[in-house]
C-alpha cells in the first residue's frame, strides 16, 4: 500500500494536499483497494459551498456506491473533469487522480488529519 | 447452449420487409398535407429491414440464451421462482379479456370487473386484511402506495412531524427507496444476528417523529419473527403503522395472515406466490391490503359491488390518488386469480407446507457440506454463506458461477447484506425430491472442488455459452445503444 | 394431490425424517400460537382444469371486448394490430418463466433483447439513453419528473392540461407526498398555451411535461415549451405517442431532454388497461438520473461480445434510499413484444403503419364533418385522434352506436366526442361507421 510523505490523511482513507488556504482532495491507495473497480465519479459543480459533513461526491464501483462527506466548509473551486472519461484513474494512480480544490473557510478543521507514520499505523490497526 | 450473438440491427438488408398492412390506398397518400413541414420529422428511423421467417429465428436463437423455470431448477431466494402454470396464459390471453379497451364503460366489463372483486375478496381472505387495490403494477409499486397511504394517514391526524419509517437493515433495497420516494425518511435498525428485529433497537429507534416500521416475515433470512406481538405493540402504541413487505408470504399461506398478526397495510407480488410468470423482469403485479381504518387512502378508483353491479368509485376524497394507468395490471391479477381458484384452500397451504417442507430439508442436507450461520427452523428459504477464508480464494460468485456448469440457475447471492458472503436458497413447493437432491449433490461436489480443484470454480461457467463478463468495463465505459458504425 | 406440487407422502415421510421431526406441523411451531391461523380459508377447494375453464369463461362472457364491437376509442391505448409472431415469440417459455436477468451467463436471450429495445427506443425518439421499460406511460413520466427534482432545486412541475387525464393524476399522487407542486398549464383551441406558461414559468420550476399529438390528439409546440423550460433551468419532458413519431418531429430534434411514452401499441394487448409498457429515454447528460434497469454492452472473459446489466449503482438493491428510484420488476416481457414488432415492421413498415393510421384518421374526419352530424372543433393538426362537436346529444349518439355493433366513444366534453383510428379499422368498418351515424 502506497503513502506519500507531504500529504495529509483522515480516518475515512482520504488525503488532502494544501497550499494556503487550498486543500486538494482525493482518496488513499488503500481506499481504491477496498471500493474496487472504479466506474463513475459523480462531482459537485464549481463555486458549490460545502458545509463540513455534506455528501459531495459519489464514487461507483459496480456493485456500490460509496458518499464522499466534506471534510471543510469551502467552496469547491476546481474538479476533475478528466475522472469523468477515466475514473478508472482513482484505482490507478490514487495520489495523482486529485478529485476537487476546496478553499477551506477554517484551516482548524484540518487539525486532526495525520501524517505518513500516523496514518500507515492507523491502516495497519484497520487491517 | 449454441452460441449467437447476432444483433436484430445486423442482419438487415435493404429493401426486405417484415410486415404489410391493409387498405394499401391509406399507406401511399402524401401525408404532407396534413402538418407543417416543422412538424415533421427529418432525421432517419434506422430500424432493420428483415422479414418475418428471419425475426422468427433471430428471436427463437435469443430465446435458447435464456434460463427460466421451465428449462429447470431456479431457487432463487426472495424471488419464489415456482413453476407458472399454463392454463394462466390461456385464461388470460382470451380475448374477452385481453382485447378490452380500458375506457369502455362499466356495463361493457363486468365480466372482468367481477373477476378484480373476487380476486380481492381471496387475497382479503388469504392475507387477513379488509380491503384490497389491486392497482399497484409490481412489489415496489405497491410499497410506494402502501407508504403513500400511511402519510396520508398521519397527515389526517395531524401528525405532519411524522416522518420517520424504519427498515430493519436486512430488508429488501426497494423499502428504504420506497420510503425515500414517498417522502418519508429512513432510519435503519441493525438486526439481531440471526436476522431478527432487535426489540431493543427498535424501541431506541422510536421518538415523536416515528410513522412506521417495514416488517419481511418471514424474514429475508427466511426465518419467522418470533417476537411478532410484541413487536405490534410498540408499533401501534407508538402511533405508528405496521407494514408488511409481502415477498415471502409464499412461506405463510393458511398458517398466519398479515392482518391477523398486526400489519395495517401489506403489498403481494402475484409473480411470485401468485404463479404468475416474472417475464425477464415484468411484468408483476403487487396489490396492496389494508385495513379497514385506512381504506378511505386507497387509490381511486374503488371498485365496489352495488346490488348486483360493478362500478369504479372516483368520488374518493381521502384518496391518495392515482399511482398507475387505469387499474392495474389487470392481464396478472386474471393469471393470479386462475391459480388461486385453481388451488383451492387446500392446494394454497399445501403449497406453504411443502414450500417450507422442501427448504428445511436443502437446509438440512446442504448445512453438514456448508457453513449455515444462521441454524434454526427455517421457512421457505435459508441463507448459507460462501465465506470459506482467505486461504481458498473463493467467494459466493464463484460457487454460483460453478452452478451454472451444472446446469443449474444460482441462488440469490450477496443478499442479504448483514449475512457475509450470502447464498439464499427457496426451492418453493413445486420442486421434487429428486431435482433439489441433484442441486444437492451439486452443491457437495462444488465444495470437494474449494479444497482439490478452485481452479475449476475461479474459470466457471465452463459450459455456458459466454463465460464471465467485465462488468468494470462496461458500467466506465456505458455502451447501451447499438450504433451502426461499429458495425 | 397436486399437480403442481410433485412432493408425495413417500417423499414427505422421507424429508421429515431426515430434518428430523415428526410432521409438517412441527416446521411451523416458530409461529407463536396467538396469530397462527387456524381455521380454513373462506375459499373453495381446488379444482380440475376442466372446471377452471368453466369458471373463468363465466367471466370472459360478462364482457364485450373490442373483438365484439368496433373500437375507435385511444386516449394512450390503442387497439392496434399484434401480429401473430409477437404472442407466439413472447410465449416462448426461455423468456416468459425467466427471472431478471442477475446471471448474465444464462441470461442473454433476456439482456440481449433489451439491448436491442434501448436501441431501437434511442432511434425512434433521437434520444442518447433508454432504460429498460417503467410499468406505464404514466408511471414513466412521473419518475421523469422525480428525475427533474433530483437535477434542480426548484420545488414546482409544469404539466400541461392537455396532457391525459391519467397521467396528470399519478404525477400529482407522486408528487404531493414529497411536498412538491404541480403547475397546470392552459389550454386554448384544444392545445396547450404557451403563453400561459410563459407567464407562469419561474426560477422555481424544474420541469414542464408536454404531450403531442395531446389527449384530444393534436400537435403541440413541443419546442417552444421546452425552451422556456430550459430558460429557467428547468428541464422539457415529452410524452409521446411512439408510432406517431415514424413521421413526426422527433423529441430529439425538438430539443427535449426526457421522453416518456407507453408502448403498449406496439405488439401488447389493450388488457383493461395493464400490462402496458412506459418508456423513458434522455440525453446523455441525464444517463445516470434515468431510473430502473439498463442493459450494457460488455465483453466475456474469452472476448466475446454479451450484455450485462449496468449502470446499476443507481439502482435501489445497491443505492437504497438514495436510489433513482425503486422501480425493481418493469415489463420487461412486454418490452421484449414491443421489440419484436419494432424489429418486424422495421424501417418502412413503420412509417407505413403512421401514414395509414393518420391518413384513415383524416379521411373519418372529413367524411363525419360531411355527414352533418359533427362540427370541427380544433385548428390544430392530429395525428390519429381527433375530438368533434356531436349535434345529436352524446349520450344517444353512444346508445346508437351500441345498438349497431360499435363501441361507446370517449365524451370530452358535454357535446364533445373523441374518435381513435388505428390501421386496425379497415376501411370498410369506417365507412360502416359513417354509415350508421347517418342512420341516426
Amino acid at each position: 500500500m502506497k503513502v506519500l510523505e507531504n500529504l495529509l490523511y483522515n480516518e475515512e482513507h482520504e488525503w488532502i494536499q494544501l497550499e494556503g488556504d487550498v486543500a486538494t482532495f482525493g482518496i488513499t491507495d488503500y481506499a481504491q483497494d477496498m471500493l474496487g473497480g472504479i466506474v463513475y465519479v459523480e462531482l459537485p459543480e464549481e463555486e458549490d459551498e460545502v458545509e463540513q459533513g455534506d455528501s459531495f461526491i459519489t464514487i461507483e464501483s459496480v456493485k456500490a456506491a460509496t458518499d464522499v462527506l466534506s471534510p471543510v466548509d469551502g467552496e469547491i473551486i476546481a474538479v476533475n473533469e478528466a475522472l469523468d472519461d477515466a475514473p478508472e484513474s482513482l484505482n490507478d494512480a490514487p495520489y495523482e487522480a486529485w478529485i476537487v480544490k476546496i478553499r477551506v473557510n477554517d484551516l482548524s478543521q484540518l487539525d486532526n488529519w495525520m501524517d505518513k507514520e500516523a496514518y500507515e499505523a492507523f491502516c495497519a490497526k484497520e487491517a | 447452449m449454441s452460441s449467437y450473438d447476432k444483433l436484430i440491427f445486423e442482419l438487415s438488408q435493404p429493401g426486405r420487409i417484415g410486415f404489410t398492412l391493409a387498405d394499401e390506398e391509406f399507406s401511399n397518400v402524401d401525408y404532407n398535407q396534413f402538418f407543417n413541414e416543422d412538424e415533421l420529422r427529418t432525421s432517419e428511423l434506422d430500424f432493420p429491414e428483415i422479414n418475418e421467417t428471419e425475426v422468427v429465428r433471430h428471436y427463437t436463437a435469443l430465446s435458447n440464451l435464456n434460463f427460466g423455470v421451465d428449462t429447470g431448477f431456479y431457487p432463487l431466494g426472495s424471488c419464489t421462482m415456482k413453476y407458472n402454470p399454463k392454463i394462466n396464459e390461456e385464461i388470460a390471453g382470451n380475448p374477452k379479456f385481453s382485447h378490452i379497451h380500458p375506457e369502455q364503460p362499466i356495463e361493457d366489463v363486468q365480466g372482468t370487473l367481477n373477476l378484480m372483486y373476487d380476486c380481492s375478496e381471496a387475497l382479503a381472505e388469504i392475507t387477513g386484511m379488509d380491503a384490497i387495490s389491486l392497482q399497484p403494477a409490481a412489489g415496489s409499486h405497491g410499497e410506494l402506495t402502501g407508504l403513500m397511504i400511511m402519510k396520508a394517514y398521519h397527515l389526517s391526524r395531524g401528525d405532519h412531524h411524522r416522518v420517520n419509517i424504519i427498515v430493519p437493515d436486512s430488508a429488501h433495497g426497494t423499502n428504504p427507496a420506497s420510503a425515500n420516494m414517498s417522502g418519508f425518511n429512513t432510519v435503519e435498525i441493525k438486526s439481531k444476528a440471526n436476522g431478527a428485529v432487535d426489540v431493543e433497537a427498535l424501541k431506541a429507534a422510536i421518538d415523536e417523529n416515528f410513522a412506521g416500521l417495514m416488517l419481511t416475515n418471514p424474514s429475508t433470512l427466511g426465518l419467522f419473527e418470533r417476537n411478532i406481538e410484541e413487536i405490534t405493540k410498540i408499533v401501534h402504541e407508538a402511533g405508528g403503522l405496521l407494514y408488511y413487505d409481502g415477498a415471502n408470504m409464499n412461506a405463510i399461506m393458511s398458517q398466519v395472515r398479515p392482518g391477523d398478526m398486526g400489519f395495517d397495510i401489506i403489498h403481494l407480488n402475484l409473480h411470485k406466490t401468485f404463479s404468475t410468470p416474472h417475464g425477464g423482469g415484468g411484468p408483476g403485479a403487487g396489490p396492496i391490503g389494508v385495513k379497514a381504518r385506512l381504506e378511505k387512502f386507497l387509490p381511486f378508483p374503488v371498485l365496489e359491488k352495488q346490488e348486483e353491479k360493478f362500478v369504479l368509485n372516483y368520488d374518493r376524497p381521502d384518496s391518495i390518488g392515482k399511482i398507475k394507468n387505469y387499474y392495474g395490471n389487470i392481464g396478472i391479477v386474471t393469471r393470479a386469480y386462475t391459480y388461486i381458484l385453481r388451488m383451492g384452500r387446500d392446494g394454497l397451504k399445501r403449497a406453504s407446507e411443502v414450500a417450507v417442507l422442501n427448504a428445511n430439508y436443502m437446509q438440512k442436507r446442504l448445512k453438514a457440506h456448508y457453513h449455515l450461520p444462521i441454524d434454526e427452523l427455517c421457512k421457505h428459504e435459508f441463507v448459507l454463506s460462501g465465506n470459506f477464508g482467505l486461504t481458498h480464494g473463493i467467494n459466493t460468485i464463484d460457487i454460483a458461477k460453478r452452478l451454472l456448469d451444472f446446469g443449474f440457475h444460482p441462488p440469490t447471492i450477496y443478499f442479504p447484506l448483514i449475512i457475509d458472503q450470502a447464498m439464499m436458497v427457496e426451492p418453493t413447493e413445486t420442486e421434487s425430491l429428486q431435482s433439489m437432491d441433484k442441486f444437492i449433490d451439486a452443491m457437495i461436489k462444488i465444495r470437494g472442488e474449494i479444497d482439490t480443484d478452485p481452479d475449476i470454480l475461479h474459470t466457471a461457467p465452463n459450459t455456458t455459452h459466454i463465460s464471465r463478463i467485465d462488468e468494470v468495463e462496461a458500467a466506465r465505459n456505458p455502451i447501451i445503444r447499438y450504433m451502426k458504425e461499429e458495425a | 394431490m397436486f399437480p403442481y406440487i410433485p412432493v408425495s407422502k413417500n417423499d414427505e415421510k422421507h424429508m421429515l425424517d431426515i430434518i428430523g421431526v415428526g410432521n409438517i406441523d412441527d416446521l411451523f411451531v416458530d409461529i407463536p400460537e396467538n396469530v397462527r391461523f387456524r381455521g380454513e380459508l373462506k375459499l373453495p377447494l381446488q379444482k380440475s382444469e376442466i372446471e377452471i375453464r368453466q369458471i373463468m369463461n363465466g367471466y370472459a362472457s360478462k364482457n364485450i371486448s373490442a373483438s365484439d364491437k368496433l373500437c375507435f376509442l385511444g386516449d394512450g391505448t390503442y387497439d392496434s394490430y399484434i401480429p401473430s409472431i409477437v404472442p407466439y415469440l413472447t410465449s416462448r417459455s426461455e423468456f416468459s418463466t425467466a427471472y431478471t436477468p442477475y446471471q448474465p451467463e444464462i441470461s442473454q436471450g433476456t439482456l440481449h433483447g433489451i439491448f436491442e429495445f434501448q436501441s431501437l427506443v434511442c432511434n425512434l425518439t433521437d434520444m442518447d439513453a433508454s432504460n429498460a421499460s417503467m410499468y406505464d406511460g404514466p408511471t414513466a413520466a412521473a419518475e421523469a419528473a422525480l428525475m427533474a427534482f433530483d437535477k434542480s432545486k426548484g420545488n414546482t412541475f409544469a404539466i400541461a392540461s392537455t396532457v391525459n387525464q391519467n397521467t396528470i393524476d399519478v404525477i400529482t399522487t407522486y408528487l404531493k407526498y414529497r411536498n412538491h407542486e404541480v403547475l397546470i398549464i392552459d389550454q386554448k383551441d384544444l392545445r396547450a398555451d404557451l403563453e400561459d406558461f410563459k407567464a407562469k414559468a419561474s426560477k422555481d420550476l424544474v420541469g414542464v411535461l408536454v404531450q403531442s399529438p395531446n389527449r384530444y390528439g393534436y400537435l403541440e409546440d413541443v419546442k417552444g415549451f421546452v425552451e422556456i423550460a430550459n430558460e429557467n433551468k428547468a428541464i422539457g419532458v415529452m410524452y409521446a405517442d411512439p408510432s406517431s413519431l415514424a413521421l413526426l418531429k422527433t423529441p430529439g430534434e425538438l430539443g427535449v431532454d426526457v421522453v416518456v411514452g407507453d408502448m403498449q401499441q406496439f405488439g401488447n394487448a389493450m388488457n383493461f388497461g395493464g400490462p402496458h409498457i412506459g418508456f423513458m429515454a434522455a440525453t446523455a447528460k441525464l444517463m445516470r438520473k434515468l431510473p430502473g434497469r439498463i442493459a450494457g454492452q460488455a465483453k466475456d472473459r474469452r472476448g466475446n461480445r454479451a450484455f450485462v446489466l449496468t449502470l446499476q449503482a443507481r439502482e435501489q438493491h445497491i443505492r437504497r434510499d438514495k436510489a433513482a428510484s425503486n422501480i425493481c420488476s418493469n415489463q420487461a416481457l412486454n418490452a421484449l413484444s414491443s421489440t419484436i414488432y419494432m424489429s418486424l415492421l422495421g424501417k418502412t413498415g413503420l412509417k407505413e403503419l403512421a401514414i395509414n393510421n393518420t391518413s384513415k384518421a383524416h379521411y373519418l374526419h372529413d367524411v363525419l364533418i360531411k355527414t352533418g352530424s359533427f362540427e370541427k372543433v380544433s385548428n390544430g393538426n392530429f395525428y390519429r385522434e381527433f375530438v368533434l362537436r356531436s349535434k345529436v346529444d352524446v349520450k344517444t349518439l353512444n346508445e346508437h352506436l351500441n345498438k349497431n355493433n360499435i363501441l361507446s366513444l370517449k365524451v370530452v366534453g358535454t357535446d364533445l366526442v373523441q374518435f381513435t383510428v388505428t390501421e386496425n379499422r379497415t376501411k370498410s368498418e369506417l365507412d360502416y361507421l359513417i354509415q350508421v351515424v347517418e342512420g341516426l
